[in-house]
Order: structure tokens, then C-alpha cells, then sequence
């Protein structure tokens, strides 16, 4: 590894050719022509398969081609000299085209010479243009289409006749049989010019290597034999299947010499051509797969590259590699959302190289005279070094006995592998990898116990939660790495998400909680509160109290929150407790949403999740945008450890008697929904009537289904408005519905009001039995209760045909999920590999590796969403009142730019609902 | 031809551009023709564009695309002619 170091070169081309029979025989270190590998005392046959020349496999033996050991031999090839010529099966297409191309008797190209002329003018020009292979590769199918369909050749006027391809490896002229033999004497005919306006490179490619004549025998190690504990012997498949081509090779040699009747060599012949097509691929379609003794097919060439277990998805893109570590994941809410904590197990194995240099070669010694399992004199984790690597690149394992002895050894020049100390640089990453923020640069901070831990905050890019999800850590190896990484992919960094240009770093659940609990309306804390709550900032001494009532001393909620804001910032929005469709100030400021920040001073509002939260944090990406990575990361840090204070000092649960309504209230609601039933009954009657107004573009029943599921979603709306009216803001359900921190109103109006109606495709239910749902109705009942009606709460309990018909439409949604998960993924899968070469270059236009233009402007305005205000490259409005600062007036410009109005319209209600049933029914289901 | 494809609000405004233009462009860009996004010769927008100049589209020329874009305004893009 080491002299490779300061070896740079590039690759320009990579040039496909076919193996020339010559060429084969030039690669070949020996003929192999004995079927057997070993002789009964174990060595290999010469000229056998296992010949040594073609390398060695066994520690102790030297290769008898290059004189290597073991691992200094890479093995050299040899070849087996078929008796008779046989077909390719990687080439049959391109055998086929050519046969039908190119004439029976003179071998020419069936095209006349300005034919020919034209296409190779076009390929020219193709290439010119910048076509890749791919677009030559058009012209080239169509001057062999245009070749095939000539009856008569233009060169000698013979009659062509119809060549036909019997699968896998026949080829047949109007019926009649053509042997490889003949399919080569045929190919050697074809002159080079006309082979390229074919598209093939005559020098590197003749078509008559496309039939074997000398088969190539991979190095034994490719195909290493391993010994079993009873002492037997056994052989790859490569090597079994070997042994047959060879045993028959013999045999038809053997009968074609003693001249055996045509159709017994014939038969041979064919046996070759299975063994050899099945030595390259085992799944041919056509033909039996080769089996091993057991009845296992055998894995040959093909199987060994194709498919996900394949060489390339399984060795080349999914290398496993080293210095990394994987375990659970647990929340720390002290750590800054930068950093992440190591297990001590896990920090004693994952090292960084170190390079000894004269500035720290003394450091170094003492770290490693520590030994590997290094402690200090209280106890705790410090770094030891696992391994010295000499200059010569010897490893040497450093252990507690020759700890001081390696430590005397050590010189300039020589590397240190030490183990992980607090501030190293790591990546780490939760599957699926679905976009950059899956993979993070964190700094380490070694601590006691098995889980990985990092800030809550960070949930939300990795989309983790506590529930037992397992995350993977790697440690960066070069300065150069630790730099790039540190710059591009801190956590910091990715605060501002490229997706919409919001913060997908923030508070979730508690710290939103907590931030409504500190900050709305009026709450204020006494100084054993307040204390508590700043002692978690690291704040030594108290700010001014704001309120005093004789002795007693308070301070407000908004007070505390605002010690964590810049002094300078100036932010108004709406917060996401407002209700619905309020924008008069006068109403919000009385439900304390309206939020006014003025010179780092929170004035009014409440602080919840349109401040702080993950995704609509309107501080949060304030800060991001205007102050920077470092400020917002201080920021979230700081709320983070501020808000669990708060929480901490208010106390919060919620149980099921949240949701516990007055009984007037329940009878109003049954009610209610009596009289949305009856309206429904009575749309039935009107509809059997005939009396229904049928709407246009609708079918009379389709009228009725419209009709009902109005007036039975509104009863819906109605019961959650009534259940919702004796829900108020001091109910811990509420307060976490209303401020964004989970679940939402819906949920809460379900569990206590009533469930509402149940669909499949978005239709009342109606299948089950014939002309009805269940046994329990009459046939051709189109009532509310018969078509899945749920007029229960989840807390009241659901009737049995209640219970079936929710199944019902849980069904529905769980398939929905399975079918949406695995469908968008492969779509996503394909998507990336489209797209994966595309970069954004100085010019700022999208480039493809071709270098040819993607996008002349990157996303036509060259504007990066993760820097953009609302998909504009420049907040004008900001801009203006930091100029003149003058105040804009809030509400011109939310209602200009929809900024705010997070709280619940009749529109969102349908989509939450959606949402969120998708939501609660995948994370059950993800946990088992 | 039954129908102007240029004339369909979806299909954004299509120009064929002089040989001192393409220059231009090219220089602007600083691309070559061979790094340009393609557009077939057979295109029912190239088509058009035939008709009404009452001749023949040669392949290598460029052809200039400007869009309303949703997020830039209006947008410019030049593809080359390329054949069949």
C-alpha cells in the first residue's frame, strides 16, 4: 500500500475486444488435457487442471510459471484445445445478425458500396456530434437490418437463404443445420471493411473468434479446491465443469481419429457445446442447468458476476469495509447535535492513523508505552495505539507486554494506529441512505455504555427514533478526508435541507412540549424554577426578574426563552397554535400565537412548533440562513438543553382521561350523529324514490355515495367540534396537538367524539357478501351503519361490524404502504443511477461525465434551494427592513406569502388524516 | 401537417439560429457543438420549423428554446440537431 502512495494515473478508455484463439494460446502457460486434478498423494497432475504452472494455492509450494508463493503468485491461465470448434453463448446475437448480414457463398456484406458508404458517413457524423456507443450503436442496428432483408447478394448475385436461430446454440439455414465449423468457414470469409460498418473493430474482434477453438482455463485461483477435516478434497464448480469439457473433448477427439459414424461424433459434438455453454452460464434458457451430485446447479462464470449476490452488487459496490461499527442508537439531549457518543468497546477497536513526525514522535511514545487498553488514574477511557506500522510496512500488534518495547522502536516516518479520542471525526449514517443528510459528520465523544448516542435534535435527517433502530459508524482515515468532511458534512451543515430550504434540524415532541409549557401566555417561574431551568444552559447568575410580588421574585417564561436568541434578531410570524383562519392580530393576540421577536426579545407568542420544530422552525432557519451553521447549531443546542429544563420543572403526561368528555357532550353528539344518520336514510329513500337530483358528469347511485359520504363526513367534523369545544388548552393532548408536538386534533376528536366513516378506494364500503357488507344487514341496505359508519370513539369502543369495517380500511392502508414503500424505492433506485454522474460545474451548468450540458443553469435560475428564501435567491423584504428598519406590516406579508397558517384548515384535515393513519400504521408494524 | 406543435401552449417557443449566433452561443457557452443536449431532425417542433422556413433543417444546427420556467422567469436552452 505504501509504494503506491504518490502513483497517480487515470483512466481514459476502457477498450472491449474478443480473445483471438492466437491470443488465447499466448495467455496460456500449459495445455491442460487430463481430466483428473490430484494424484493419490496429492499433488497435481501435469497438464491436469490443477497443473502448477497455473499458480498456487497451497502455502509451502512455489508456482512453477513465476516462482511466487502463495500470495505473491496471482495464478496465470491455461488453455484446452477443443477437438471441434464450438458456438459462444455470449456471442449468439451478434453470431446471428452477422450470418444473416453477410452473403452465403463470397462472405461480402449484403449491402451495395454506397449503402455501405452512407452508413459509415453517418456513423461519422454521430460521433462528431457527440453520440456515445449507445446512439452508434442505432446506426449500426439499422445497416445490419438493412443487410438482412437483401434476398440477393449485391457481390456475387447468390441467392441468400433464411437463417434461423434454434436456442440456445443452433443455427439452422431453411431447416437444414449448420455446425460451428460452418458457421466459422463462413464468418473467416467476411472482410474487414465491411465488418465495420457493422460496428465492429475488425483488428481486435474477427467474428470467427466468436466460435471457440481453445478454451481458456482460469488460474487455480480462481477456482481454489478446499480440503474438507476428513482430508477429502473438494473442487469449485469452475473446475468440475472443466473436468467434463475436457472428458468429452477426449472422447470425440478419440471417435472422430478412429472414425467413428458421423452420427456418434455428431452426438459428442453436441455434449461439447452443452458442457462449454453451460461452463460460461448455467442458466441458459433452453437448455437443463448442469447440476453437482447433489442436485445443486452448479455456479459457473455467469452466476458468478450476475444479481445481487453477484460479483459486482455483492464484492464491488456493497465492499465491506473496515474501521467502522454498528450498534444501537439511544438519545442524549446534552450532547451538541454535532457530536456523537462512542461506546468504549467500540473506541478501543476503531483507530486513526497517525503519522509519526518529529513534532509529536514523543506524544506518540507515551500513547503507545499506555499499551491497548489504556485507562487513566481515575479509571476513564484514554486512547492506547493498536498497531505500529513501520516504515517498510510491517505491522506490528502492539499488547501490554511489548508496549514499552515497541514504544523505544518507534522513529519519523513510522505510522501509529490510535484509538478514537473526543473531537475525532467520524461519518454516521442510517439505512436507508435516501438522501445526503443519512450520512453525517459527527465529532466523537467516548463514553460508558453499548449504544451510540447523539442530540434529538438529529432524529429527524436520519428519520431515527429509540425503538431498537441500529446506526453505522466509520472513521475517517487522511487529513484530506477529515477536512472535506468536516466542512461539507458536518451536521451543522445540513441544517437547511437542499429538498425545500427549511431546517430539518429542530425541536421534536418534548422540546415543543416544553417550549409551548415555558412561553405561552403568562407562565412564569419562581427562582428555584428559573435556576434549575438556566443551570442547564451553563449560565452562571440570574437576569433581572420581571415580575416581583412583595419578596417574591419571577420570571417569565418568554424572558427565560429569549436568553438563548441573538440580541440583534427581529422576527415575526404566526405560531402554529393559532386556530384556523385567524389573521386579525387582535384575535391572536389573544390566544398568544402571534410571535413578535423584537431585538432578541421574545414580546409576545407562543414558542412551539413554527419556532423551533424540525421542518418549521421559523427561528431555527432564521438563524440557519442569516447567522450561520455555527450560530444555528449553538442555538439548537442551547434550546434543546433549555426546553428539557423547562419540562422538567412543569411536569408533563397525558393518559386517556385527556380525552374524557362531559356527558351532555357525548349525548350531543349522539345526536348529532342520529340526525346524520336519518339524513342519510332519507337521501336512501329519496334515491329509491327516484326523487334524487342526479349531479352531472354522475350516475344516480354515484350521486347518492357523494351525497351520503357529505353529509357523513361533516357529522364527523361536527362530533370533533363538539368533543373539541370541551377540550381546552390547558389539556395535555390538546396542548400537544395544537403546538405541533405529535398527534394532531383529528386524533384527539377520534378517540373522543366519534371514528367517522371507513373507505376503500375512497368509496363507502359495499363489498362482502352479496349486495351487502356483512350478514348483519338486510340486502341492498345503504344506510350510514350498513356501509361502515363508525359512530363510536376509539375511547367509547367499537361495536363488532364497527371493528370489521375499521379493519377494513386499516387493510387498505397497510397494503397501500407495503405496495407505495417498494414501488417508490425502485423508482428512486433507477432515478439515482440516471443521475448519479450529474454535477453542477463553475459555470454553473449541469454536466453529465461525457461533460456534455445537462442544464445550461442549474435548475434554470441557479438558485440552491438550501440557500433560498421561498425559492427566491433574495429576501427583498428582509433586506428592506433591516435597511430602513421599518417593521413590515406582519400580516401584508403573510397573507402575500402564505408563510404562516399552519393551523388546521378543513383542507388539511383530509390530508392529515391520511397522513397520519399511513403514519401510526407503519410504525407498529416497523417495530416488530 | 394537421397540426402547429408550436402553437400548443405546453411546447415552449423553438428558433432556429444563424451560423453567427450558433458562433455566439458556442463562445458564450463556451461548449462545444458535441456538448449540446440533442433534438431529433424527425422532432415535430424541428418540423415545423422546416415548414415554415420552407427548407430543410441540416443536422449540427442549433436551435434555440426559450420556456417560461417556474422557477427562473424565462428560461434559454439550445439543442443540436441531430439525425433521423
Amino acid at each position: 500500500m505504501m509504494s503506491m502512495r504518490g502513483v497517480t494515473k487515470r483512466i481514459r478508455a476502457i477498450k472491449f475486444a474478443l480473445l483471438s484463439p492466437d491470443e488465447i494460446r499466448k495467455m496460456s502457460q500449459t495445455k491442460v488435457i487430463t481430466a483428473d486434478t490430484y494424484d493419490e498423494d496429492g499433488f497435481p497432475y501435469d497438464l491436469g487442471l490443477m497443473d502448477s504452472h497455473l499458480g498456487v494455492i497451497e502455502p509451502g509450494l512455489r508456482c512453477k510459471t513465476c516462482g511466487g508463493k502463495v500470495d505473491e503468485c496471482p495464478g496465470h491461465f491455461g488453455h484446452i484445445d477443443l477437438a471441434m470448434p464450438v458456438i459462444h453463448v455470449g456471442y449468439v446475437k451478434e453470431l446471428k445478425k452477422l450470418l444473416q448480414a453477410t452473403c452465403r457463398k463470397c462472405g461480402r456484406l449484403l449491402l451495395t458500396r454506397e449503402q455501405a458508404a452512407d452508413y459509415m458517413k453517418e456513423m461519422e457524423n454521430v460521433e462528431e456530434l457527440g453520440g456515445d456507443a449507445t446512439e452508434v450503436q442505432f446506426v449500426t442496428r439499422e445497416s445490419a437490418k438493412e443487410a438482412t432483408k437483401r434476398q440477393r447478394c449485391p457481390w456475387c448475385g447468390e441467392e441468400q437463404k433464411k437463417i434461423t436461430l434454434d436456442k440456445p446454440t443452433t443455427f439452422r439455414e431453411e431447416g437444414h443445420k449448420l455446425t460451428p465449423k460452418e458457421v466459422r468457414e463462413r464468418l473467416e470469409k467476411v472482410p474487414n471493411d465491411d465488418l465495420r460498418v457493422l460496428g465492429i473493430e475488425p483488428d481486435v474482434a474477427r467474428p470467427e473468434w466468436m466460435i471457440l477453438t481453445a478454451l481458456l482455463v482460469p488460474p487455480v485461483t480462481v477456482r481454489p479446491s478446499i480440503t474438507l477435516e476428513s482430508g477429502d478434497r473438494s473442487e469449485d464448480d469452475l473446475t468440475h465443469k472443466l473436468v467434463d469439457v475436457l472428458r468429452i473433448n477426449q472422447r470425440l477427439r478419440e471417435n472422430r481419429d478412429a472414425g467413428a459414424p458421423q452420427l456418434i461424433v455428431e452426438d459428442l459434438w453436441e455434449l461439447l457445446q452443452y458442457h462449454v455453454t453451460t461452463y460460461f452460464d448455467n442458466q441458459t434458457s433452453g437448455i437443463p442447468p448442469a447440476r453437482h451430485r447433489s442436485g445443486r446447479p452448479l455456479k459457473t462464470l455467469v452466476q458468478r458476476l450476475k444479481g445481487k449476490e453477484g460479483r459486482f452488487r455483492s464484492n464491488l459496490s456493497g465492499k465491506r469495509v473496515n474501521f467502522s461499527a454498528r450498534t444501537v442508537i439511544s438519545p442524549d439531549p446534552l450532547l451538541s447535535i454535532n457530536e456523537v457518543g462512542v461506546p468504549v468497546e467500540a473506541a478501543r477497536e476503531l483507530t486513526v492513523p497517525i503519522h509519526v513526525q518529529n513534532y509529536n514522535i514523543d506524544m506518540v511514545k507515551e500513547w503507545i508505552k499506555r499499551g491497548p487498553i489504556a485507562a487513566s488514574k481515575t479509571g476513564d477511557y484514554i486512547a492506547g495505539v493498536n498497531y505500529v506500522i513501520r516504515a517498510d510496512g510491517r505491522r506490528i500488534r502492539v499488547t501490554d507486554k511489548n508496549a514499552d518495547a515497541v514504544a523505544e522502536t518507534v522513529e519519523i516516518g513510522f505510522i501509529v494506529e490510535r484509538q478514537l479520542v473526543d473531537g475525532d471525526v467520524v461519518l454516521f449514517n442510517r439505512q436507508p441512505s435516501l438522501h445526503r443528510m443519512s450520512m453525517m459528520a459527527h465529532e466523537v465523544r467516548v463514553m460508558p455504555n453499548k449504544t451510540f448516542r447523539f442530540n434529538l435534535a438529529v432524529c429527524p435527517p436520519y428519520n431515527a427514533d429509540f425503538d431498537g433502530d441500529e446506526m453505522n459508524l466509520h472513521v475517517l482515515q487522511s487529513e484530506e478526508a477529515r477536512a472535506e468532511a468536516k466542512i461539507l458534512m458536518r451536521v451543522q451543515e445540513h441544517i437547511l435541507s437542499p429538498r425545500f430550504g427549511g431546517p430539518v434540524i429542530g425541536g421534536i415532541h418534548d422540546h415543543i412540549t416544553a417550549a409551548f409549557l415555558l412561553t405561552h401566555k403568562d407562565a412564569r417561574f419562581n427562582k428555584v424554577e428559573t435556576t434549575f431551568i438556566l443551570s442547564r444552559l451553563g449560565m452562571s447568575g440570574l437576569p433581572k426578574p420581571k415580575i416581583k410580588e412583595g419578596d417574591l421574585e419571577f420570571w417569565t417564561g418568554k424572558q427565560i426563552f429569549s436568553l438563548v436568541l441573538p440580541k440583534d434578531l427581529n422576527l415575526s410570524f404566526k405560531s402554529s397554535i393559532a386556530s384556523k383562519g385567524v389573521t386579525n392580530p387582535k384575535e391572536l393576540r389573544e390566544e398568544d400565537s402571534l410571535v413578535i421577536i423584537r431585538n432578541g426579545q421574545l414580546i409576545t407568542g407562543t414558542i412551539d412548533e413554527n419556532a423551533v420544530g424540525a421542518f418549521k422552525g421559523k427561528i431555527v432557519d432564521k438563524l440557519a440562513r442569516d447567522y450561520g451553521s455555527e450560530m444555528a447549531k449553538k442555538f439548537i443546542d442551547k434550546v434543546t438543553r433549555l426546553l428539557i429544563g423547562a419540562i422538567m420543572v412543569k411536569g408533563f403526561t397525558t393518559g386517556i382521561d385527556d380525552e374524557d368528555i362531559p356527558e351532555e357532550a357525548k349525548k350531543q353528539i349522539v345526536d348529532q350523529l342520529k340526525v346524520a344518520a336519518e339524513k342519510v336514510k332519507q337521501l336512501v329513500e329519496a334515491y329509491k324514490a327516484g326523487e334524487l337530483e342526479q349531479m352531472p358528469g354522475r350516475s344516480l347511485e354515484e350521486t347518492l355515495e357523494v351525497e351520503a359520504m357529505k353529509v357523513l363526513s361533516r357529522a364527523r367534523e361536527q362530533s370533533g367540534e363538539i368533543a373539541g369545544k370541551h377540550l381546552g388548552m390547558t389539556n395535555s393532548a390538546v396542548i400537544m396537538a395544537r403546538s405541533g408536538a405529535r398527534g394532531s386534533m383529528l386524533n384527539l376528536s377520534q378517540m373522543a367524539g366519534c371514528i367517522g366513516q371507513q373507505a376503500v378506494r375512497g368509496e363507502r364500503l359495499s363489498r362482502g357478501y352479496w349486495n351487502r357488507t356483512l350478514p348483519h344487514f338486510r340486502k341492498g341496505d345503504l344506510g350510514a351503519e350498513a356501509k361502515g359508519f363508525v359512530k363510536s370513539s376509539y375511547k367509547s369502543g367499537l361495536y363488532p361490524t364497527e371493528y370489521f369495517f375499521h379493519s377494513m380500511g386499516g387493510r387498505e392502508g397497510l397494503v397501500d404502504t407495503a405496495v407505495r414503500t417498494s414501488r417508490s424505492g425502485y423508482m428512486q433506485r433507477r432515478l439515482i443511477n440516471a443521475l448519479e454522474d450529474l454535477k453542477v460545474k463553475e459555470d454553473h451548468t449541469v454536466r453529465n461525465t461525457a461533460d456534455t450540458v445537462i442544464q445550461f443553469k442549474f435548475g434554470e435560475d441557479g438558485v440552491d434551494p438550501s440557500r433560498s428564501i421561498q425559492g427566491d435567491a433574495v429576501d427583498i423584504d428582509d433586506v428592506l427592513q433591516d435597511v430602513l428598519g421599518e417593521e413590515p406590516s406582519w400580516k401584508e406579508r403573510m397573507t402575500f406569502k402564505e408563510m404562516t397558517s399552519y393551523g388546521l384548515t378543513e383542507k388539511d384535515m383530509v390530508v392529515e388524516m391520511e397522513e397520519e393513519e399511513a403514519e401510526e400504521e407503519e410504525e407498529p408494524a416497523g417495530e416488530e | 401537417m394537421k397540426f402547429n406543435v408550436l402553437e400548443h401552449k405546453l411546447v415552449p417557443e423553438h428558433r432556429v439560429l444563424t451560423d453567427k449566433e450558433s458562433e455566439e452561443v458556442l463562445k458564450a457557452l463556451r461548449v462545444t457543438k458535441d456538448q449540446l443536449p440533442k433534438i431529433r431532425g424527425i422532432d415535430p417542433a424541428v418540423r415545423v420549423l422546416e415548414k415554415a422556413r420552407k427548407a430543410p433543417i441540416p443536422e449540427g444546427t442549433i436551435i434555440k428554446v426559450t420556456r417560461i420556467s417556474e422557477t427562473a422567469g424565462v428560461s434559454e436552452a439550445y439543442r443540436l440537431v441531430v439525425g433521423r
